[in-house]
């Protein structure tokens, strides 16, 4: 029997014995898995800004920290110190409560994503027959604490943070539920977990299947945390620090935190919906193998999540939204059109050809992967094609620059 | 029922959990306000006229067309969820509409709405 489960049941009978109605016993167990799920998000979020740090650094041939405990790996620690010697400042004229609100916003819209992810095929906060429209749901009120906090603090820059926080997030969120689509199209469900359990085999992840959903999603999301390339709307060259300009200490420190949350939950939800979250080898065997290979997968999205970072200039706003609106949506839209058909028809050619082969569900199975494989190739090349093409018209419309060996213009002198 | 439950707890302890720190820090950090400290920060320069004024009109228009795109994606998930036991002319209907909704990306794009500048 699953631990978890076989102590939840020993807490039950303990309350039932002091008498306790068990609607409350209920209520008290449900309390304590929050609080225990809540609790490894936020220890998983620490310990990540540790590991980014220290990859960074790597990345760009530092040491990264190093003195605080071993491997510096107390340094969360004595950052979150360092923070609670600051002064809590609220800016004059600063919209008080939409400013206070929002850094604990920022992190409740991410925290609540974890209600639903499954760590092993008996690990979740709870089953949700929806589960994919909630995080659609909570996920999209982080935009809200974006322009709360920009609005509210009586800032230039802060407000400029928000708009381009509003046009940036609720763009990207556009290609991000289109792609959410095609996994949910795939499974048949919305639960993520049957998700999950859809995903038994290698052929059977969705990823071999929907390569494209599967970076439409990855790029659309890490746009939606705002991170490099990503990052408009706390660019620091240009405005400072965004939205988040005027915050101090412990509520400036919510942000970052809600920020590393955003990451690694975005990471853990590209494995769940396109990697396969829990499934792996012998996990029938052993369910708690389940947790490894979910975390494993997770880090690895997260750990390209940091290479992008490190590696990657910040893009220019018009071509931001030029990526969202004219390539993303698009060709997400060209998929979501093809998916359900390519779907629909090979379900019968699958059977069709069982006819004459044995095993029809397999075959039904790697008749379908393939042909979604090839729909999802054949889109990106078009989509390539098509990118390409429109660049070339638009750099021979552009008057060409005068290479050096050319004769260049002479300069006018000023009279 | 009880799904929605554990959600609803889950709502307030994610509540709880960053006020906390938050609140910990208001009383425990050091309180030396000065009325300079509070003025607003703009690089050390004084903030000329007021913060909230107009702006771009094409962050607003952004924003419709992602409204438009936002409601009506919702209305796919069902579908989603149900096409493969529906009969062909559904799947279609449903691919119909999908088409619709690009169209509709077509016209803004053609509109100039999706121009930066």
């Amino acid at each position: 029997m699953d631990p978890l489960a076989a102590l939840g049941e020993w807490f039950l009978n303990l309350l039932a014995m002091i008498n306790l109605p068990p609607a409350v016993g209920q209520i008290l167990l449900y309390l304590i898995g929050v609080i225990v799920i809540a609790t490894v998000a936020l220890v998983i979020t620490i310990f990540n800004t540790w590991l980014e740090r220290k990859i960074a650094a790597r990345l760009q041939d530092r040491v990264g920290p190093n003195r605080v405990g071993p491997w510096g790996l107390l340094q969360p620690i004595a950052d979150a110190l360092k923070m609670l010697t600051k002064e809590d400042t609220t800016p004059a004229g600063a919209d008080k409560i939409a400013f206070n609100i929002a850094p604990i916003l920022a992190v409740v819209s991410v925290l609540l994503i974890w209600a639903v992810v499954p760590f092993t095929s008996q690990w979740y906060g709870t089953r949700l027959n929806v589960a994919v429209l909630y995080i659609a749901a909570v996920g999209s009120f982080g935009v809200l604490a974006v322009l709360m906090a920009g609005w509210s603090s009586n800032n230039k820059y802060a407000l400029l943070g928000a708009f381009r926080a509003v046009s940036q997030l609720i763009s990207y969120e556009v290609p991000l539920l289109l792609s959410l689509l095609i996994p949910v199209l795939m499974a048949r469900s919305m639960d993520i977990s049957t998700i999950v359990e859809k995903q038994g085999t290698l052929l059977e992840m969705f990823v071999v299947a929907a390569p494209l959903a599967f970076l439409l999603f990855f790029i659309s999301s890490v746009a939606e945390v705002g991170r490099t390339p990503f990052d408009l709307l706390e660019a620091e060259s240009e405005i400072v620090a965004g939205y988040h300009i005027e915050y101090s200490g412990f509520k400036f420190g919510m942000f970052q935190a809600g920020e590393f949350m955003h990451t690694f939950t975005i990471s853990a939800l590209t494995a769940i919906l396109f990697l396969g979250g829990w499934q792996g080898p012998l996990v029938e065997q052993f369910p708690i193998l389940g947790l490894v290979y979910f975390m494993g997968k997770s880090f690895a999205v997260y750990f390209v999540t940091m290479w992008m970072r490190s590696t990657l200039p910040r893009i220019r706003i018009d071509h931001m939204q030029s990526l969202n609106w004219k390539v993303l949506v698009p060709v997400a839209l060209v998929l979501l059109m093809l998916t359900p058909l390519v779907d629909f028809f090979t379900k019968d050619l699958g059977n069709l050809f069982s006819l004459f082969v044995g095993s029809p569900a397999e075959l039904t199975l790697s008749v379908r992967a393939g042909a979604l494989l090839l729909t999802n190739l054949a889109i990106m090349l078009g989509a390539i094609e098509v990118i390409r093409r429109s660049v070339k018209r638009a750099t021979k419309a552009r008057v060409p620059f005068p290479r050096r060996d050319e004769a260049r213009p002479p300069i006018e002198e000023a009279a | 029922m009880d799904n929605w439950l554990f959600i609803g707890i889950f709502i307030l302890v994610a509540g709880v959990f960053p006020a906390m720190p938050i609140i910990m820090f208001h009383l425990f950090g050091p309180k030396r306000s000065n009325p300079q400290k509070l003025e607003t920060y703009e690089c050390g320069m004084e903030t000329v006229g007021e913060t909230w004024v107009q702006f771009k009109v094409q962050y607003y228009i952004y924003a419709l067309v992602f409204l438009i795109f936002d409601v009506e994606i919702v209305f796919l998930y069902p579908w989603a969820v149900a096409f493969d036991s529906l009969p062909l002319l559904g799947v279609v209907a449903g691919v119909l509409f999908i088409f619709l909704l690009a169209d509709g990306l077509v016209y803004a794009w053609r509109k100039g709405a999706l121009e930066w500048s």
